[in-house]
């Protein structure tokens, strides 16, 4: 049976975006990259920017972001999306362009390029998912991880005389006068991916309207990082992750303008 | 004839006005000493409000050469500057540049090294420049101006020449041509290409998906090494393509010559002036001057290995030039090197001296 057979018109109450290809995934069962692929893919094609969106990619877990959603990107190196992502922007104004970095790339060997771009007041939305580890080179210790956390790098337990504190990178984001909407978010209910679609929907309008730049954080889990099972890390995610980590808007400038 | 006026004004002012008269789209750069007027320039000419070229002052060097990275992924003709320090800070953006195979200026106003080292003029930086620099196996085009003149000419040149095989170019300028003033005849205004010729000249680039055309992906990564090899193979055989094809080099008085000077940039015009000299004394002596040090004029240093009795390396550094003068001559006849350190410029009749001494 063909899958028009299958699918019977009319019968259809849900589908992946067209955006995001056939590709099998390489994230593993129960991280948050997959949901806020489907995420970015719908909000482009609803927003009819398919074919003007420009895209940057990190180093970290989604430097194969490119594999997986049908847009044009640029990889860039780690923590540089920012700058290549302000470059673009401006040689390019009117096409939607946004950034998608882990925290290990965004607010530690990025910082940098993240505060000034943010700063500057670029136009463009940077997508960060705070996982509070350092998923790809094998769960070892990132700027955002909790105190008491333990990784490859801190094997027992993060510990402030040893490593300082957690990074509240988004807080800072906020303080900022180039940002328009700083948000943070989470993907691990259904609610909780209805309202983190609507906050990158807001981003990406926000930033074809030129208010400024853009930062939706998605607090995530990485169960092989956090050597949890999917059902389990979501659980401690909102035990702990969101203890310090707290959801909701930071800052929206863009209403009012 | 208007666009063949004459001024007078500094090299690193001339890669700005060059820069926008050759339809340059975007500059990202951050101000270092003894560069810093070609940013200065720009941001007083605001090109922006003319031709359209972007003018961003980054954070630092790594992140103007990201912008640099940014901006090359979308056909545009982007470019930075800076001196030595900074231009080793850019090392990670220009391998990968290499690697995605961009098209982009990267230009270098040496001073002395190591570390902070000196404001003052120096050639220090051939190795980074012509042996790759970053990590990886790979090459930048690489140009020497000798002038103010080239300095406004190479600006074009380079932007041709990276895009014509899609890798960065480089002009390796040092302190001494960045600062001197000299009259110049600036390049004739070329508009910035439009949106349809960038997508038609660069159907590689980001430029979102135009037309519902499959997407563009711009990077360096490849985990599968049969992949990355094959890659690595075809970005090879790019160079040796440049290295037959663009060599570019100026004979000096060779026609005659017993001895030859081989220099670039500031030494040679220095080389000249100690030919001068020299003739003067009965010394039959000539000059090569590689105008690109990467394709290195390999040809032609073997060819003069054939008909002189001595070659010397004048650079205003410890000895890296030399290194390639060597491999070409094969021990044919002695090579010597003669350099200034730390900024110091060697003086013409110095240069004599060591000709005598050396042969």
């Amino acid at each position: 049976m063909t899958r028009e057979e299958i699918i019977e018109k009319g019968q259809v109450v849900y589908k992946k975006p067209v955006l995001l290809n056939d590709t099998p995934m390489h994230y593993c069962p129960g991280c948050s990259h997959g949901v806020v692929h489907k995420l970015v893919s719908e909000v482009i094609e609803e927003m009819g920017m398919t074919d003007k969106t420009i895209a940057i990619s990190p180093v970290g877990c989604a430097v194969f972001a490119y594999k997986y959603i049908d847009v044009d990107w640029q990889e860039a190196a780690h923590g540089r999306a920012p700058a290549l992502a302000s470059a673009t922007k401006r040689l390019w104004p009117d096409r939607l362009v946004f950034t998608y970095q882990g925290d290990g790339d965004l607010a530690c060997i990025g910082t940098a390029e993240t505060i000034h771009a943010l700063n500057r007041a670029e136009n463009i939305t940077i997508i960060f998912i705070n996982n509070a580890i350092y998923g790809m080179t094998g769960g070892q210790m990132a700027p955002t991880t909790l105190l008491g956390m333990k990784t490859a790098t801190c094997p027992y337990g993060r510990e402030v005389k040893l490593h300082g504190y957690p990074l509240k990178i988004t807080e800072i984001a906020a303080t900022l006068d180039g940002t328009c909407y700083v948000t943070r978010q989470a993907v691990h209910t259904v609610a909780a991916i209805n309202r983190a679609k609507k906050a990158i929907r807001k981003a990406f309008e926000y930033s074809m309207q030129g208010k400024g730049s853009n930062l939706v954080e998605i607090v995530s889990t990485c169960n092989s990082g956090w050597k949890m099972s999917p059902e389990k890390a979501n659980k401690w995610m909102e035990e702990n992750m969101f203890e310090f980590y707290h959801l909701g808007d930071l800052k929206d400038t863009g209403a009012v303008k | 004839m208007a666009d063949q006026e004459i001024t007078l004004m500094k090299g690193n002012e001339a890669i700005a006005h060059a820069a926008i008269r050759c339809g340059c789209d975007g500059y990202f750069g951050y101000p270092i000493t003894p560069q810093s007027e070609v940013l200065e320039t720009l941001a007083e000419q605001k090109p922006w409000e003319t031709t359209g070229m972007v003018v961003l002052q980054a954070e630092s060097e790594v992140s103007s050469i990201n912008m640099v990275y940014g901006g090359a992924c979308t056909g545009k003709k982007v470019m930075t500057s800076s001196s030595s320090p900074g231009v080793s800070l850019m090392q990670e953006g220009i391998s990968y540049m290499a690697g995605a195979e961009l098209p982009a200026l990267i230009v270098n106003v040496m001073r002395g090294g190591p570390g902070l080292g000196t404001i003052q003029p120096s050639q220090s930086d051939y190795f980074q420049a012509c042996k790759g620099g970053g990590h990886g196996d790979y090459h930048l085009i690489v140009l020497a101006p000798a002038s103010v003149q080239e300095m406004a000419d190479f600006v074009d040149l380079a932007f041709t020449l990276a895009f014509r095989y899609r890798n960065p170019a480089m002009i390796l300028a040092d302190g001494a041509i960045g600062q001197m003033m000299e009259k110049v005849v600036l390049p004739p205004f070329k508009p910035r290409r439009t949106e349809e010729e960038i997508i038609r000249e660069c159907p590689w680039a980001t430029t979102g998906r135009i037309g519902g055309r499959k997407p563009n992906i711009i990077t360096s990564l490849e985990l599968r090494s049969e992949e990355m090899e094959v890659i690595n193979l075809r970005i090879q055989a790019k160079y040796r393509e440049i290295e037959a094809k663009e060599v570019r080099y100026e004979e000096f008085m060779l026609d005659d010559a017993e001895y030859a000077i081989v220099a670039f940039g500031s030494a040679a015009r220095i080389a000249k002036k100690s030919i001068e000299i020299a003739r003067s004394q009965g010394i039959k002596v000539g000059l090569l001057r590689p105008i690109t040090l990467w394709p290195f004029p390999t040809e032609e240093v073997k060819r003069l290995a054939g008909k002189v009795k001595g070659i010397l390396s004048l650079e205003i550094n410890a000895g890296q030039m030399v290194e390639d003068i060597r491999l070409a001559v094969e021990g044919k006849v002695p090579v010597r090197h003669f350099g200034r350190l730390g900024g110091i410029i060697p003086d013409p009749d110095e240069v004599v001296e060591v000709l005598k001494s050396s042969f």
